[in-house]
């Protein structure tokens, strides 16, 4: 009972959020200086060619009444027509989704799989030398800006030593294993600043678990202090920890966009950078209200998570 | 005091005394094209080397560092300004509506892809080093009020406050005149954190061509010149994105060793 008043709770919240976030990107889109339909046909268009353009593209109605088509269409999975290439944005979306999507879960996993031995090592050695070591490459990897690692990584691995293609996606149909290979240097550089981010985060939510009382009466039980650590300590830290990596998805999935301009990665940040240059305005606000969806979408899963998994944030909420 | 509070004050010392030095001085005129020593290596005239115009790295990085500081300074201005009045008027009016109005609000902005949305209002209203303040300065603003509000909220049960309260000040007197001292510290520290958060968000839309535009200097455009030249001139790359490790390096250990000097509840811990 408690589950389903909070999940309602946390959907009503969603559904707020998701229309307040419409209603932003539409305005701002809308105040957008520039009319689409003389952008597309240039400066000499005879005024008929562009009214009838302004028809077409639905133009000439009320404000309102393009939010609620626009909004419906999305609802119904039409997200409108690209005024540049004249094909529906949603196959647009479809095809770069199969980069962004798995870029990110692949420097989710790079991340994790660094991030988790760094944070457990660093906190199972507080104060020592080991520890200082790993939090001093941590302080590093934060401040490290991810554009220039990757422009670092090509250098190296591309430039000198040849293992990586500069750029591009060789695509899905060349196999798994092409498609990761050329996949691979963003990912990294898309992982290093989360991985830093999430050790600090596995290390202190560590350390905080180490202090319970449960953590003594376990060992007073007789478990070596490596024992507790796995035993108990790892499953009470997760609760911030997968805070943070549903967290870092979402960032991941909507953060790809710069290094997907280093790598020319034919994927949702590019579609919209390219689609703000040829001023394709319909794209750009679809593919917004797409990553914020994306987003909220991810935090509501996470929330619910840990709802199913912790019975007082039910009762709290 | 800790080392890397030492550390902290003396790169962030380093990079502002660049920027202010700036104005004055600069080895060479930043923005002198001088196409003979075009690509040049650190050498003994160019302590940095040069860009693919000739024109003296140090120097463009100092001028650079006045854009960095300029965009983040505002964009903290903003989150703080509107943040932290927001944050002390949510816990006056705790548990209230405009409590819950507020704090959704901030959950809301918090959910929304503050890199795309950056993108978005720099794309629409035209890219420059303003409007890239206003797309940071908009995320400063929940992470401002929710810190005020939580460490107001501790505060609102304390008794001088209550003695504040018998006394007869207003809530809004309150807030100002004896929660928002007591907040202060907390305010720097994140300051701080926010700023170089700042810095590299700068350096991120100047990169895509979204921040600062030419002829102003500034670290992300000159790592974007920089990309096509990687492989003739890696001092092109590698210089500002020194400098933009090395201050947002400095920034992040003096907001930690801040912390750790003026929460006495830590300190305790320590020794």
């Amino acid at each position: 009972m408690l589950m389903l008043r909070y999940t309602l709770k946390r959907l009503l919240s969603l559904v707020i959020s998701l229309a307040v976030a419409s209603v932003v990107i539409f305005t701002v889109i809308e105040v957008a200086p520039g009319d689409p339909a003389s952008f597309m046909l240039g400066m000499n268009a005879q005024p008929e060619t562009l009214a009838a353009l302004r028809t077409e593209l639905g133009l000439d109605t009320s404000k309102p009444e393009r939010y609620f088509s626009w909004v419906a269409g999305m609802l119904s999975g039409d997200f409108g027509t690209s005024y540049t290439y004249r094909t529906p944005v949603a196959d647009m979306v479809q095809q770069r989704m199969w980069v962004s999507l798995p870029l990110a879960l692949y420097a989710l996993t790079l991340s994790t799989l660094i991030a988790f031995p760094a944070g457990i090592y660093a906190a199972s050695r507080r104060g020592r030398a080991g520890d200082v070591g790993v939090m001093g490459a941590t302080q590093l990897g934060v401040a490290i800006p991810n554009f220039w690692f990757a422009m670092m990584l090509v250098l190296l691995f591309s430039i000198k030593l040849r293992w990586f293609a500069a750029g591009g996606f060789v695509g899905w149909d060349k196999g798994l294993f092409a498609g990761l290979h050329s996949l691979t240097l963003p990912a990294i550089a898309l992982a290093l600043p989360q991985a830093a981010i999430l050790a600090r985060v596995m290390r202190s939510a560590l350390l905080d678990v180490l202090g319970e009382d449960f953590m003594r009466t376990a060992r007073a039980k007789g478990l070596t202090a490596r024992q507790a650590l796995w035993r108990h300590g790892l499953r009470n830290a997760m609760i911030p920890v997968l805070t943070i990596i549903g967290l870092q998805f979402s960032f991941l999935l909507a953060g790809g966009i710069i290094i997907e301009q280093v790598f020319y990665l034919p994927g949702l940040g590019r579609l919209i950078f390219q689609s703000i240059s040829a001023r394709d305005l319909i794209v750009v606000e679809s593919v917004t209200m797409l990553l914020v969806f994306a987003v909220i979408f991810v935090n509501f899963t996470v929330d619910l998570a840990y709802a199913a998994v912790d019975p007082r944030l039910r009762a709290r909420a | 005091m800790n080392r890397s509070l030492i550390l902290g004050c003396l790169l962030s010392a380093l990079f502002i005394l660049a920027a202010l030095v700036s104005f004055v001085w600069t080895p060479f005129d930043a923005e002198a094209l001088n196409i003979p020593v075009r690509l040049k290596g650190p050498n003994n005239t160019n302590l940095l080397g040069t860009d693919h115009f000739g024109r003296d790295i140090l120097s463009l990085l100092m001028v650079g560092a006045r854009t960095s500081i300029a965009v983040a300074l505002v964009a903290v201005g903003i989150g703080m300004g509107l943040g932290v009045p927001l944050g002390l008027w949510a816990a006056a009016r705790r548990g209230s509506l405009i409590d819950e109005v507020i704090m959704r609000g901030n959950d809301l902005v918090f959910a929304f892809p503050s890199l795309v949305i950056a993108i978005l209002i720099t794309a629409v209203f035209g890219a420059g080093a303003i409007n890239a303040i206003i797309a940071i300065g908009i995320f400063n603003i929940p992470v401002f009020a929710r810190i005020t509000r939580g460490a107001a909220l501790s505060l609102w049960e304390r008794e001088f406050i209550l003695a504040a309260r018998v006394a007869g000040k207003s809530a809004a007197r309150i807030s100002f005149e004896h929660i928002l001292p007591n907040v202060t510290n907390l305010l720097i520290v994140q300051g701080t954190i926010q700023f170089s958060l700042g810095i590299l968000a700068e350096a991120g839309l100047s990169y895509v061509g979204l921040g600062a535009q030419p002829p102003t200097p500034s670290w992300g455009r000159m790592l974007a010149d920089a990309q096509t030249m990687v492989s003739i001139a890696p001092h092109m790359a590698l210089m500002p994105g020194f400098a933009i490790i090395l201050t947002v390096l400095g920034l992040n250990l003096m907001g930690d060793g801040l912390r750790d000097l003026l929460d006495p509840r830590l300190r305790r811990m320590r020794t």
